[in-house]
This record gives structure tokens, C-alpha cells and sequence, in this order.
């Protein structure tokens, strides 16, 4: 035989780039590098803002493109404490231009801008966000008015706003997304993406089983234990069906008995008293006959209004969505193969032969989907036409692709009440269950009312100083304008959700059993004990999970939080709400 | 800023002035969680700055940990590292640029955070833990752990509740213990002795089944195994008596192109330079916001430590942020069989027709041992040395014998490995 002669490979290192950034290569891949290279993120900075400079600098080190803080500030000693890109020399100089000197020696590629403006004066004149693709807001803003302003603003040009807040032991950030969000590049648990389609084999797979277990029983020891699992379980399928109406093993009784049949199967008369390739198929039984589902998400984008419904506008998402649909009809359920095939015990040819049939396959179901594709978008009269790449990407993950719906941040104001409508349902219930982490959220947001509220009164009374305010809202405390101790914990019932507010007589919602109430006035309390003030540990914990979801959002990658998340620093426990 | 008017304050009876850091606000006040016998107030802070910790490890999640404990009131700081500054550290060990490739980290982290926060202290050691002995780690409140490899939090741990003598409360050192993989991490506190420790929770981290040596010989079928083939046999074959340095670009390119080469007989597809380092150096995807999360979660954990402020961890925080933000926070369970803290010989079932050769691959592969090198006693007799030689030669033939012509069912043996300072204690059930 001749010798395989091999060209040898061009000798390709990796790029200083690559090797500076292939830890998290690894993990988004150039393309979402890409994506993080082409971002530009604003942070509105309000506080002591370590928690929006330590989302910078977890986006600086994996190179984002730009960023620019406003803040007019200047360094104090407190500031000095708590924020790590300061130093003594800093001392009274405007904060954001001194904290933009020490991030810039994290990465030099990194382009960085600060603005010596309020964030209310910038929340005037909003259509300068424009230019950003992505808004972190550092909460409690000075009034209600400006939060409102922004969040309606980002809304409205559809750029992905964060709000956050961070005190004591405790912090909070909700995610406005657009409308629709989708993710595609949704990196599921490797071992959750095998679709292996046993139930519905087509020809050539079949017909590799054919050639690989027809003399089953006649085999040497060698071959025989070298059957790839699957083929085993086709024929063993094949065998099954035999004796039960053409039907597969439908139950878990049932699969047990599946399972014994295979086992049978394997010779024990050998040196390792039993077969490896047996015990592989054994194993996959339950998890691998099962009919054809799709996940909730995915039936979610199937019976949109906007995947049924495709026109000239329709984004590529839908148009691809579409498609999909299409085939999952025509196909009885089954969705565009994903192509991948785990590893198994199998002699090297037999394993890429069976790999290249379930490729082939992957391959001519995307052709499939393709021309649904080309001919939608000749029909809805679409230009230009989708790129390939992105039908592929749909195709494989296609099982795990999720569409989020961004909802509007809730804003605290001091004057109206907030309206809950399909939330209370969700919300209210769950204030009142023991341990539940929702009650930080709505301390942040009694924060936010609390601040809005002295905000009007500075405003209407124009007090000379903050002794003089302080006179004004105790004033208030002991008028019963503002309930007493911690002052702005009673301001929380004005926000929280009932189910039905006509039906309730009680002036303010509120926290229906005692234990809920006490849960919230301790998260109260505490925040309070804080006056103000962030601890690093909390602003860093909290820096490190607002750049991860920020770093999803940009880079469409992974499924990020929908849409609020807040954090406890006494319990060390998150939680996730939808609100 | 606007402060709650003066009468709904706390008054600060032993702080005469302004606080100077938010910590201050923490420290001089109880919370509705803070123990109803805990006083606030100077005691606390003067505690809390005379506390002298220790951190191991100046990577990752080193960095973020010096960081946090500087800005957290700590004053007396202690790093340990061995590594030096490599160019793919630069994407998250903040403390380090392009200039200082080459150098310690410890050596380097510690001057960055002493120049940059005022107060600070940082000692640093430029070495292996294993070079220091009880009486240095005997000097620290607690130890802080950033690793990335589980030998040598095993090592930390052992040590630790070794040191613990029950007469002498000031010998138990909490060790708070980080790590990440990509967007995931968990963070743990260990009161030695007192509360479940690192090798009674070996099993939660598993190491990845390794291929078996035939599939690599003989029937490849994954990029990974043409690359294993390339660093355990090619190298062997053809640079027999040269060490493999993994940091070494002509190393990993000659595994590249030998396992292009096999992956090309075989038609393989997919075998690149990167998955190549990746497999032989076997990456871990790493990046600044997990370990910002995980190292501010492990400091935060000491903080309370030290202050009392709050309660603390009791005693796993798993966080997971590859689909949403997910954490489990939970207590894990002492084990009573725990060969670092616990009393009682672990059972194992074992086949009394196994070889003693084989019984010792199995220990290697058990998540809860993970044994390399492993030299096993019986209640009698020794059964396998590793050392010395004349002892491994003379035991040597015991490999190929059954474990029923070695022990008795339900006899104890003891298995110790050089990396670790314990021995494990198995008793074994003969089964099928």
C-alpha cells in the first residue's frame, strides 16, 4: 500500500490576539468577539458607582469596543475607600476622567470617553444616546422623571438599557430589552442536544444497518463489540417493533423491557465478561426513544403571530422561524436534523462513515429549509437575501432557540402608582412566600420613590441646605405624609401589586401576612444600615453578573436573565424575576 | 448626597467623627441579621484590620481577591503563587500588563494593590504552598483560596484540619475556596473540622473520564483522541527523554501537526492548534466577569468572617450563569468517612477477582480518591510500594494477584499518594 503522503500544514500560530484572548474565545468564538469588538456602551454613573465601574472593567479586559461615563463628580475620600481605579492623587478631581485614566491600563485597544455632565442634564437632550449600543444606568437616578425619560428613550430606539442598583449587602438590575430579542447561538448543555432521530431513520442510515448487523450473530467477538451503539439500538428497534404492532417502546415499562432486550444481546462469553458497546446502548435507552417534542421555547416562536405571518419587513429571525415551521409540518414533528453525533465505542471508519450519514442528512435538511427560505423572501419580496450561515446556525440549534420579550423598566414615582397589570398575578403571590428574594426589589424601588419624593420637595420648598431637608421630611414623618422609620419603607406600599385592586377596600396593597412584611421591613432596615453607601464586595459580585448578561446581549449568545435579577449578600442567593 | 435625617440615624457613640469609608456604616451599626450579642463599633473595625489573612493562588480569581479584601478593611495581606504572567492571563488578571509577562504574580499583584490602596500591606511568596509549614499558615486568621487545581486545594485542606487542635479555638482556620469555568463557579466556606471540607466533597468535582489508552492506539474517532495520541505516544516515540512543555509554541506544534497527520489518516475532521493546546493543556474557558463574581462572593464571605456583621455562608454557593443567572445555595454534609476529617474507614465494594493492578486503575478513575500514585497496606502487610524501589520491586508481583489471595472480606487497607498528606482508609466488601 502506498504511504499517505501528508502536505505539511502551513505553520498558523495563533495571532496575539488569539493568544491574549483565548480563554474566552473558547467560549463565544470570534464572532462573538466580533460583536464585543463593535460595541459601544454608555454608563450614566450616579452614587458612589463602583458597581458600574466594575461592570467596565469586566468588559474592558475582554475588549470591548468603546465606552463612555457620564458623571460630573468629583473624587472624595469616601470614594477613595470603595473604588479601585482611584488613587490619593485623585483626591477632588472630577471621578469619571480619573477613573477612565486607571481602566485604560487594563486594555489599551479599548476606546474610552467621559462627560463632566448630570445625568439629568444628559436625560434633557436624549436622542444623544443614539449612538450608543447598549445604556448601563446607575440607580437611584435624582427623580423618577429622568429614569422615566431614558428607559422610554432606549425603549423607543431599541437599544438594551440595564438599570442597577447596589447598597449594603444588597443589589438589584432589571434588563430592558427590545421587543423581541432573539437568541439563536443559545450554547445548551452539550449532553441535552443530541437528536439522534432513532424513530425516524431514513434510507441510508438504514441501509448502513443493514450492511453492519445483518449477520449480527455471525460476527467475530471483535466486530461484534465494535457496533456503534445506535446501529445496536435500531436493530434491536427493528426486533422490538416485530412483536408489538410496529410500534416503539412507548413507556417507561416498556423501555425497561427495551433495555433488557438489548442487554441480552450482548456476548458475556468473552474475556471482559460483557461489551462495551452494548452497555452504551443500554444506557441510552431511556433518554434517546424518545417521539419527536419541541421545547416550550421553541413552540412559543412557532405560534407568534410573526412567524406565521411573514412580510417584507418581518426580521430574518422570523423569516428563518418560518421555514422551520414549515418543515417541522411537512415532517410530522421532526425538526432539521442537528448533524452531531456523540462519541462512541466504534471501529474509526464505522464511526466517520456514520457521522458523514448524519451530516449528509443535517446537510440536505437545511437545503430543505433554504429553498422555503429563498422562496418566502421572492414571495414577500425580501432584499437581500438571508445569509446561509444564518439558516445553518438556526438549523442546528434550532430545539433551543429562544425569543425574549423585553419589557419596559418599572419606574417608582412619588406621584402615581405603578400599574402592574399582568404582573400582579405573578407578583403578588410570591411577595408572600417565606424566603422569596422579591422583596429587595421593591425596597429598591420604595429607594426610588423615596429619592423622587425628596427630589419634588427640594424642588417645591427649595430648602437651604440638607439639614434644612432633613427638618422638612421629619416633618412629613410626623405629619403621617411619609410613615416613620425607615422613612421610605412605607413608600413601598404605594407600589406593590394586588390581583384586584377594585375588589380591595385597603387604601395601599400590602404585604399580606406578617411574615412578608417583616421580611420586606428587614431588607429595609438593612439597606438603611448601608446610608447610601456600596460595599465593594457587593458592587464587584454585583459588576461581574450585570457584564455577563451584558456580554450575552451583545455578543446574542447564551440565554440572559428576562428580565430582573437581584442579589443578597447576608444569604449569598440570587433570584430571577420576570416583572 | 441626601442622608437620612439625623435623629432617624444611629448614633455613633464610639466614632467621633464622619464615617471615612462606607464600611464604616456596616460596621457601626447592627442589622436585623447580625447576632443580637454582636457589638459594633471600634472592636469590630480594629479586628477586622488586625487580621492578618492569607490568599493562595495570584490568578484570576487572585487579583479580584486582592482587590476586594484591600477595599474590604483588610490590612495585613498574605499572597502565595508559583506562576509567572503569561500573555493569555491578560484578558482577566487585571493586576498584571503586557510589560510584566515573564514575572511573578504574586510578586507583581501584591506591589499593584499596595500602590493603589492606601494602608495595605501585602506580603508576597513567590512559590508552593507545600513549601511552608503549620507554624506559617498557624500566623493567619483565615485562608482564601484561588485555584485551579484541585491537588493543591486537597493539600490546603489536609493541612488545615491537621492543624486543628480542639483545646486551642485560635488553631481552626476558616478556608474560603473559589473556582470558575466559564460563566460558572461556586464559592465555599470550610470551618475545618467543624463543617464538611473539600475532600468530603471531592465527588461534586469529578474529573473527566479519561479515554481509554486502546481507543487512542487503535480506533480514534475525535479530534481530542489524535491530539491525546500525539502527547502520549507520538511525543513518546519520537522524543523519548525530552520534557513536554505545554507553554512551549514548537512543542504544541509538533503535537499539532503529528495529530493533523493521524486525524488525516483516519479522516477526522476538526483538529486545529487551538483545541490542540487546548486538550494537552487542558484549558479551562476563563473570563474577568465569573471571576469577579466568585473571588467578590469569597471575600465577601470573609468579611463577614472577620466582622461578625453578618452571618456568613453555611456553606456552598453554586453559581451558574449560562442560561439566566442561577445560584444554589446550600449546606453540604460532613462525611463520617471522610479520610481528611472524618474517623471511619469508607466501605467499597469491590470483585474479589479483580487484580490488585486493577483495583489501583480503579482508584485512579473514583472521583472521591483520585489517586496517581498510589501505594496500598493492608491490616497485615504492605501490598504495593511506590517507594522505595527495593520495596515496589518486592511488591511488584502482588499486581497481578487477586485481591482474595491478598485480604480478607471486610479487611481495612490504607492507600496513601505522595501528592497528598493523608491516607485513605477503605474497607473492603468482596461483591460481585
Amino acid at each position: 500500500m502506498a504511504e499517505t503522503i501528508i502536505t505539511p500544514p502551513i505553520l498558523q500560530g495563533p495571532t496575539a490576539k488569539e493568544k491574549k484572548y483565548d480563554r474566552q474565545l473558547r467560549l463565544w468564538a470570534a464572532n462573538g468577539q466580533a460583536a464585543l469588538e463593535n460595541a459601544k456602551v454608555l454608563l450614566l454613573n450616579s452614587g458612589s458607582g463602583v458597581v458600574g465601574v466594575e461592570i467596565l472593567k469586566n468588559l474592558i479586559l475582554p475588549g470591548v469596543g468603546s465606552f463612555t461615563i457620564v458623571d460630573e463628580t468629583n473624587v472624595s475620600e469616601l470614594d477613595l475607600g470603595v473604588n479601585f481605579f482611584l488613587e490619593e492623587s485623585s483626591l477632588g478631581k472630577w471621578r469619571a476622567e480619573e477613573t477612565c485614566k486607571f481602566l485604560q491600563e487594563l486594555n489599551p485597544e479599548v476606546k474610552i470617553n467621559a462627560l463632566k455632565e448630570s445625568i439629568d442634564v444628559f436625560a434633557d437632550n436624549p436622542s444623544r444616546l443614539e449612538q450608543y449600543s447598549l445604556i448601563l444606568l446607575v440607580g437611584p437616578t435624582t427623580n423618577a422623571r429622568v429614569l422615566e425619560k431614558i428607559c422610554e428613550y432606549a425603549d423607543k430606539s431599541s437599544i438594551p438599557l440595564f438599570y442597577i442598583h447596589c447598597q449594603g449587602f444588597f443589589s438589584h438590575f432589571s434588563v430592558q430589552l427590545p421587543a423581541q430579542f432573539p437568541i439563536v447561538d443559545t450554547h445548551p448543555d452539550p449532553a441535552s442536544t443530541q437528536d439522534l432521530r432513532l424513530l425516524n431513520p431514513w434510507p441510508e442510515l438504514l441501509e448502513f444497518l443493514e450492511t453492519k448487523t445483518r449477520n449480527l450473530d455471525s460476527l467475530s467477538d471483535h466486530d461484534h463489540g465494535h457496533i456503534p451503539y445506535l446501529l445496536i439500538l435500531l436493530h434491536f428497534l427493528n426486533i422490538w417493533k416485530a412483536s408489538h404492532d410496529a410500534q416503539a417502546p412507548a413507556n417507561y415499562f416498556e423501555k425497561k423491557e427495551f433495555k433488557a432486550l438489548v442487554e441480552s444481546g450482548a456476548r458475556t462469553n468473552n474475556s471482559e465478561g460483557g461489551e462495551e458497546n452494548f452497555d452504551e446502548a443500554a444506557a441510552a435507552v431511556l433518554k434517546s426513544l424518545n417521539p419527536p417534542s419541541i421545547s416550550s421555547g421553541l413552540r412559543q416562536v412557532f405560534e407568534a403571530d410573526d412567524c406565521q405571518n411573514i412580510k417584507s419587513t418581518s426580521a430574518n429571525f422570523w423569516i428563518i422561524a418560518n421555514a422551520i415551521r414549515n418543515f417541522h409540518t411537512s415532517h410530522n414533528g421532526i425538526l432539521p436534523l442537528p448533524g452531531a453525533l456523540p462519541d462512541m465505542k466504534a471501529q474509526s471508519s464505522d464511526y466517520i462513515q456514520l457521522q458523514n450519514i448524519y451530516k449528509a442528512k443535517a446537510r440536505s435538511d437545511l437545503a430543505e429549509v433554504t429553498r422555503t427560505v429563498r422562496s418566502s423572501e421572492q414571495e414577500v419580496g425580501r432584499n437581500p437575501p438571508i445569509e446561509q450561515a444564518e439558516i445553518e446556525a438556526f438549523c442546528k440549534g434550532a430545539q433551543f432557540v429562544k425569543m425574549i420579550h423585553g419589557r419596559p423598566i418599572r419606574v417608582a414615582k412619588c406621584t402615581a402608582e405603578i400599574d402592574w397589570n399582568d404582573r400582579a398575578k405573578v407578583l403578588s403571590p410570591e411577595l408572600q412566600t417565606p424566603d422569596s428574594l422579591l422583596p429587595l426589589y421593591f425596597a429598591f424601588l420604595a429607594l426610588d420613590r423615596y429619592q423622587d419624593d425628596i427630589d419634588r420637595i427640594q424642588k417645591v420648598r427649595k430648602p437651604a441646605d440638607d439639614e434644612q431637608l432633613n427638618d422638612i421630611m421629619a416633618g412629613r414623618v410626623v405629619s403621617g405624609a411619609v410613615p416613620p422609620l425607615p422613612m421610605f419603607a412605607e413608600s413601598a406600599h404605594f407600589s406593590t401589586p394586588t390581583i384586584d385592586p377594585e375588589h380591595d377596600p385597603k387604601p395601599w396593597p400590602r404585604f399580606d401576612t406578617p411574615e412578608a412584611r417583616t421580611t420586606f421591613d428587614n431588607v429595609v432596615k438593612e439597606l438603611d444600615r448601608a446610608d447610601r453607601g456600596e460595599l465593594h464586595n457587593i458592587a464587584a459580585l454585583t459588576g461581574g453578573m450585570v457584564a455577563q448578561e451584558v456580554i450575552k446581549v451583545i455578543t446574542k449568545q447564551y440565554v440572559l436573565v428576562d428580565n430582573t435579577c437581584v442579589f443578597d449578600g447576608i444569604a449569598s442567593k440570587t433570584a430571577v424575576f420576570n416583572i | 448626597m441626601v442622608k437620612l435625617p439625623a435623629f432617624l440615624r444611629t448614633i455613633r457613640q464610639d466614632i467621633d467623627k464622619l464615617p471615612r469609608t462606607y464600611l464604616d456604616n456596616i460596621l457601626t451599626k447592627p442589622g436585623p441579621a447580625s447576632d443580637p450579642d454582636w457589638i459594633p463599633g471600634l472592636e469590630t473595625i480594629s479586628a477586622l484590620e488586625s487580621s492578618k489573612v492569607l490568599v493562595i493562588g495570584a490568578g484570576g480569581l487572585g487579583c479580584e481577591i486582592l482587590k476586594n479584601l484591600a477595599l474590604s478593611g483588610f490590612k495585613d495581606i498574605h499572597v502565595i503563587d508559583m506562576d509567572t504572567i503569561d500573555v493569555s492571563n491578560l484578558n482577566r488578571q487585571f493586576l498584571f500588563r503586557e510589560a510584566d509577562v515573564g514575572k511573578s504574580k504574586a510578586e507583581v499583584a501584591a506591589a499593584f494593590v499596595e500602590k493603589r490602596v492606601k494602608g495595605v500591606k501585602i506580603t508576597p511568596y513567590n512559590g508552593k504552598i507545600q513549601d511552608k509549614d503549620e507554624e506559617y499558615y498557624m500566623q493567619f486568621k483565615m485562608v482564601i483560596c484561588g485555584l485551579d487545581s484541585i491537588e493543591a486545594r486537597r493539600w490546603i485542606n489536609a493541612t488545615l484540619v491537621d492543624m486543628v487542635d480542639m483545646e486551642d479555638p485560635e488553631s481552626l482556620k476558616p478556608l474560603i475556596d473559589g473556582g470558575t469555568e466559564g460563566f460558572k463557579g461556586q464559592a465555599r466556606v470550610i470551618l475545618p473540622t467543624m463543617n464538611s471540607c473539600i475532600e468530603c466533597q471531592l465527588d461534586m468535582h469529578a474529573p473527566r473520564a479519561a479515554v481509554p489508552l486502546c481507543t487512542l492506539a487503535t480506533i480514534p474517532r475525535q479530534p481530542s483522541h489524535c491530539i491525546e495520541w500525539a502527547h502520549i505516544i507520538a511525543w513518546e516515540e519520537h522524543r523519548k527523554g525530552e520534557v513536554l512543555d505545554t507553554d512551549d509554541p514548537e512543542h504544541i506544534t509538533w503535537l499539532y501537526q503529528r495529530a493533523l497527520a493521524r486525524a488525516q489518516e483516519f479522516k477526522i475532521p476538526g483538529v486545529t492548534y487551538s483545541l490542540t493546546q487546548g486538550v494537552v493543556k487542558n484549558i479551562i474557558p476563563a473570563i474577568a466577569s465569573t471571576n469577579a463574581i466568585i473571588a467578590a462572593s469569597c471575600c465577601s464571605e470573609a468579611f463577614k468572617i472577620a466582622t461578625s456583621c453578618n452571618p456568613f455562608l453555611q456553606n456552598y454557593m453554586m453559581y451558574s450563569g449560562d442560561e439566566g443567572v442561577y445560584t444554589y445555595t446550600f449546606e453540604t454534609e460532613r462525611k463520617e468517612d471522610c479520610p481528611v476529617c472524618g474517623n471511619l474507614a469508607r466501605n467499597l465494594t469491590v470483585n474479589p477477582n479483580m487484580t490488585l493492578q486493577e483495583f489501583i486503575d480503579n482508584l485512579g478513575e473514583r472521583a472521591e480518591a483520585q489517586l496517581k500514585k498510589p501505594t496500598l497496606r493492608s491490616e497485615e502487610k504492605s501490598l504495593y510500594s511506590q517507594f522505595p524501589q527495593s520495596l515496589r520491586e518486592q511488591t511488584a508481583p502482588n499486581l497481578s494477584k487477586k485481591l482474595s489471595e491478598l485480604v480478607v472480606d471486610g479487611e481495612e487497607i490504607g492507600v496513601s499518594d505522595p501528592a497528598f498528606t493523608i491516607a485513605f482508609k477503605y474497607k473492603l466488601i468482596f461483591g460481585s
